[in-house]
Formats: C-alpha cells, structure tokens, sequence
C-alpha cells in the first residue's frame, strides 16, 4: 500500500472534508449574496435621455407625484408622463434651455421620450398600481426615496419576499390615504413612537379597510 | 486438505434436509475471486462492445432529447389537458418500481439471513441505482422550467416560499433523493472489500491508485471485518422501512388526490408490491444472459433463478389481487364515477392497454407455478420481460386512463406521445445500460467477499473447510 500512497495522504480525508465544507459554504454565501435581486437589481440607476431631476420638482417645487403619474390611483399602471405635461410648464419655464431640446421635440411630433425602464416586473406577475395607492400603500415603499434623486434608481429588490413580507404583514407598512404621496411622513419624530403607531395605526387600517394582501399564488400568478 | 478431514467425523446430512449449494462444483475460494475479478481484467470481450455501443448511442439520444426539451418547453412532450401526467411520470414510477428489487434483496434478504442474495445481490442494488438515476430524470424534467428544480428543496430563497410539505409531490422529492444516497451508501460499503481484492489484483499503476483509493485503505483485518459489519447492518436497517416507503409514497402521488381511479387506499401497498414484481423481472431479465457471457453459472445457479421467478410469482399473484380488489372496490363503493372509471379501463378506449397489463402481469406469472418454466432459461428470460412490459402498461392504465376522462365530458380527450417522449424514454434505456455495462466492466458484479461465505466450505462443519479453523477449541 505504501507503495502507492505517500504518508500524507492519511491526511487527505480529513484535508477533503474541510476543505469540500470550507467551498460548499463559501458557493452557497455567494450564490446568497450576489445572485439576488437585492444584489442583481438594487442600485441600477441608467442614465436617462433628458436628465430629468426628481428631486428639484419633489424637494425644491413641492409637486405632487401624480400631477405627472396621473393614472396610478385609477389604473393598474402608473403612466409615465407625455411630453405635454412637462410643456403645461416648460412652455414658460427654461422655455429654450437645451438640455429640454428633446422634451419640445417629443411635444412637438408626438414621438415619445426615451425613458429608460428601472422598474420592471416580470409578465407572469400581475401588479396593480391603483390598489395598493388606494389602499394606503405609498410610493416611497417600492421605489425608495424618489424626491430626493437626481437620477432615479432601483431603490428596492422587489424581489418576491420583498411582495411576500407586505403581503404577509400589510400593518408594518400601511398608512394614512392622505399621506401616500408625502414620502417623507412619519407617524411621529420620535422612531420608537413611530413604531409604536405604524402598529397600532396600522392594525386599526388594515381592518377598518379590510386590506387583504392575498399571498396565495394566484394573487399575482394569475 | 483431504487427510485432515479424514480425522472429523463429519455426520452425513439426512437426504430431506438436502439442499443444492449456494455455489456449484465445489468451487474454491481462489476461483471465485479468478471469475468475479476476470470480468473487470484484460480486453473488454465482443459481447461487451456489442452491447456498449448500442446504449452509448441511446445515452446520446437522451441528452439530445433532454436538450430539446429544456431549450424548447415541456409542449414537446404530449402532455396536455386533460392528460396532464403522460408518459414522463408512467415512466418515473416504471423506472424507480424496477429500483426496488435492488433494496430488497441487499437489505430485507439480508435481515432474513436468506443465503442466496449473496450472488445477486451486488448486480441488484447497481440496477437499483441506476434505475433510480433514469426515474429522477423525469420528475426533474416535467417541471418545464428545469433550472429552479431547487426550489424543491427547502434552501431559504429571495421568493420568500418554503416547500409545501403537505403535498406528497414533496414527500417524493425527499423520499427518492433519501432513497437513492442510502442505496448508493448500502452499495458502496458492500463493495469495499471487494475493491481491496481488486486493488490487490491489480498490475498497472493506474488501477492499483483508482482501486486503492476507491478501497479506502481496506487491509482486511479483524477489526476493518468487525466495523464493515456492523455498518453494513446498519445500512441495512436503514433501507428495509425504504423499500416499503418510497413506493408507497410514489403511489400517494395519485391515492392523496380526488380522482376516481387514483383515491384508493390500496394503492401503497399495491404499488410496493408492482416494483417488487417489476424489478424482480429486470434482475432476472438482466442475469440470465449476464451469468452465461461471464460463466458464472457455478455462482448464479438454477436455484437462485428458481427462488427468484417464486418471488415474481408471489408479488405478480399480489398485484393481481390488487387489480381485482380495485374493481371490487369500484363496485362496492356505489360511487359512479368510480364504477364508470373501472369499466372505462377495461371496456374504453385503451382497452387494449388494461388487457395487455391483465395478461403480462397477472396470467404471464401464473406460469411460474411450473418447475419446467421456471427451469428453461429462455422461457424465464421471455416472462421476465412480459412483467416489465406489463408493469409498464399498469402505469399507463393508471396515469393516462384515469386522466382522458374527467369528471365533465367536455374534458375528455385522447393521449397520443410524441416521438420525443417515445425518444426520451428509449433514451433512458441507454443510460440505464451504459452504466451498468460499465459497472461490470469496472466494478465485480458478484460480491466475492460474501459469496465465499456461502460456499459449502466456508462451513466449519464441511469436510473442505480449513483445518486451522479450530471452532471446537
């Protein structure tokens, strides 16, 4: 036998073990980390055909999201706006600036802008808009702080537990109907009040409107 | 050798407790070890290629198929409403039913002390493995979308879902995959002595190293025999509650759901006894030939071929039963739509489907009852196909028949495969045959070890047996 095998390899069972666990787990920490949406999706931030600043129309002009997303209360789909809405002001305001060159243009012809997608559901889900703003879940849940971007990114993984964790617990999330589109609202300043009330509150709600959150399959695989 | 036994008186057996030996001629330990080993030593012989060449293209079928369908969709199959389980799943239990054999003679033949598992038992449980490997190909494939085939397990995924376990496709995943690594573990270990005679045996470098590492430092003393038992035992007790539970839970699959035809509570017991059938008839299918090409029929004797078409007769008069006991049921319950399943599977469209599995599985066994048949070789090689063929279509009448007709006419329909189900299937043979060509090839097929433990000088008793042995102080 020892003329096959040196000495050492008395030790290779015990080397193989450790050294198959020690791969094992850094394959499985891997694939945990980086081949989720959380990694895969989380930050994408495309540059956009006209640079388009949310913050400055949010923050600095205290626009509300749907004067621009004017369908997402009544529709399935939140509607990206036509050229004619940005022109009801920027036929007056930086009325030739040219970084609104295409703006005009699009007005102008008709040929929508460009806009590059960020959020993209897949076909087989079915996500409906007008539902969960109506049924006080805000903006700012899904697509993360937008009044305070320049250039929008992926703010959320969006990922099915991402659903999955609302769905199955719409109280931690809920919130006033008034409130959907005040992103930065908070039931109180101080965080363990706010807890408190997001809650109670959000307990209150979620019956008084009888908020279902389906987290059966078909809710969303229709 | 002969003067030492002229010194023990050895009692002469009365004639009716006379039983032919496990092993013929007197055969000494050396010539087994020759035999057994020879087959994975020198130039493959023409048989081998004959037969190798032929399953390696099959194999290459399959991995075309299987390509086409995952690049393509599960549409390719003929599966569609309202046959939405066709010939993939008939051909998942066809193939994990013919698994069985391999377990229940390794593990409860082992339990019962019965002696004669020794010879058969190491080509059984490579049976066994690799018709496990072609049944798990269906399962895995049927899903359509084949790479979130993980989602079976329960790993903590980003779609926040957890396995239903209260489903019994589940139960399945865990039941084959438990099956199946206990079955290669019980295999394994069996053959570690036997790869250490191989190692032993071996003249080139190359084997000395594959056969040494697979041997696992094995040097055959006291202490390695005492552990190697034990575990064996061990694994044993493991795998007997396996060979009743995996096709129990195989057959649970329809019993737990609501259509008449498949809600029967005889079903696990009806199923455990069908793979028993099945894979009885593919042991012996595969051994007839087998012990002729490799002369082997000192080891794998008449007797052994005897007991084996009794256990097909027992388990194919069980399954019988079973047939008959469904239409009883079917009739007793006063359920019509159960009453109209039954005699739609003898009288409806696929009639020709429920007589061909009434004749192959319950008349074809029948016949075991004689000696003759059970002792022309050539007729047991036939009825051992006729089972697996029958076994077959039983699958397809409880898949396929019970399916084409639902509960509102306006869903009924007719199945037809296509030809990349009859492809893939015929695929499946290919690698169930490369590998196990290649196992024999590679690996003893008889396990040495053990049968020298059965041969009649292996008794301390015998006047053959080893002088120094000294049982008697």
């Amino acid at each position: 036998m020892s003329a096959i095998f040196p000495k050492w390899t008395n030790r290779l069972p015990l080397m193989v073990l450790i050294g198959g666990g020690m791969t094992a787990t850094a394959v499985v920490a891997g694939v945990w980390y980086y081949f989720t949406p959380k990694y895969t999706y989380v930050g994408y931030q495309p540059l956009q055909p006209v640079a388009f600043s949310h913050a400055t129309h949010v923050e600095q002009l205290g626009m509300d999201c749907r004067y621009c997303h004017s369908a997402v209360e009544k529709s399935w789909f939140s509607n990206i706006p036509s050229a004619s809405t940005c022109m009801n002001c920027h036929n007056q305001v930086l009325k030739d600036d040219p970084r609104l060159a295409l703006v005009r243009e699009s007005a102008a012809t008709g040929k929508p802008i460009p806009w590059v997608q960020i959020h993209r559901m897949p076909d087989f889900v079915y996500f409906n808009h007008a539902v969960h703003v109506n049924r006080g879940i805000s903006c700012v849940e899904c697509h993360g702080p937008v009044h305070k971007m320049d250039e929008v990114w992926h703010a959320q993984p969006l990922s099915m537990s991402f659903c999955l964790d609302c769905h199955r617990d719409p109280a931690a999330k809920i919130r006033p109907l008034d409130k959907i589109t005040d992103l930065d609202w908070k039931w109180s300043e101080d965080p363990n009040v706010a807890a408190q009330q997001q809650r109670t509150q959000g307990e209150k709600l979620v019956r008084d409107w009888r908020v279902e959150s389906l987290d059966n399959c078909s809710a969303c695989h229709r | 050798m002969a003067e030492v036994a002229a010194n023990i008186p050895v009692p002469p057996t009365p004639p009716e407790l006379m039983r032919e030996p496990l092993v013929r001629n007197n055969r000494s330990f050396a010539w087994i070890s020759d035999r057994v080993a020879a087959i994975t030593e020198g130039k493959a012989p023409a048989w081998w290629w004959a037969a190798f060449i032929p399953s390696f293209a099959l194999l290459c079928l399959l991995v075309a198929m299987l390509a086409y369908q995952i690049s393509t969709g599960v549409g390719v199959w003929g599966n569609n409403h309202p046959v939405m389980w066709g010939w993939d799943i008939i051909n998942f239990v066809w193939w994990i039913g013919i698994g069985h054999a391999g377990t229940l003679i390794s593990a409860i033949l082992f339990l019962l002390r019965q002696r004669w598992r020794t010879a058969v038992n190491r080509a059984a449980e490579a049976m066994t493995i690799f018709a496990v490997m072609c049944a798990g190909i269906f399962p895995a494939m049927h899903v359509g979308r084949v790479w979130f085939d993980w989602w079976l397990f329960p790993i903590p995924n980003f779609q926040g879902l957890w396995p239903q376990f209260r489903s019994p496709l589940m139960w399945d995943v865990f039941a084959v995959s438990t099956y199946f690594t206990v079955s290669v573990l019980f295999w394994y270990v069996g053959l570690i002595p036997d790869l250490a005679t191989l190692r032993d045996r071996a003249k080139t470098r190359l084997r000395q190293f594959i056969y040494g590492v697979l041997a696992l430092g094995w040097t055959g003393s006291n202490r390695h025999w005492s552990n190697y038992e034990k575990a064996y035992l061990i694994l044993a007790g493991l795998s007997t509650p396996l060979v009743l539970s995996v096709h129990s839970i195989v057959s649970l699959d329809f019993a737990v759901s609501q259509l008449p035809g498949w809600h029967t509570t005889i079903f696990p017991p009806y199923f455990v006894a069908g793979a028993i059938f099945s894979g009885f008839g593919m042991v012996l299918t595969l051994l007839i030939p087998l012990r002729s090409m490799c002369k082997l029929e000192d080891i794998i004797t008449m007797r052994h071929i005897d007991v084996m078409c009794k256990v097909t007769l027992a388990t194919g008069s069980i399954v019988g039963y079973a047939y008959g006991m469904e239409f009883f049921i079917a009739w007793y319950s006063g359920s019509l739509y159960e009453r109209f399943a039954f005699i739609n599977r003898a009288l409806g469209p696929y009639w020709w489907g429920y007589w061909l599995m009434i004749i192959c599985n319950v008349v074809v066994p029948q016949l075991f009852w004689f000696k003759r048949v059970r002792h022309t070789l050539w007729v047991v090689f036939i009825l051992s196909i006729l089972v697996n063929v029958g076994m077959w279509f039983e699958r397809f009448v409880i898949v396929v028949i019970s399916l084409h007709r639902e509960f509102l006419p306006a869903n009924w329909g007719y199945f037809k495969p296509t030809w990349v189900d009859i492809c893939t299937y015929l695929g499946t043979f290919g690698l169930f045959f490369t590998c196990f060509l290649l196992f024999l090839r590679f690996l003893p097929m008889i396990a040495i070890s053990e049968v020298k433990g059965v041969t009649p000088q292996a008794d301390p008793h015998h006047p053959l047996a080893k002088p120094n042995g000294g049982h008697h102080g």
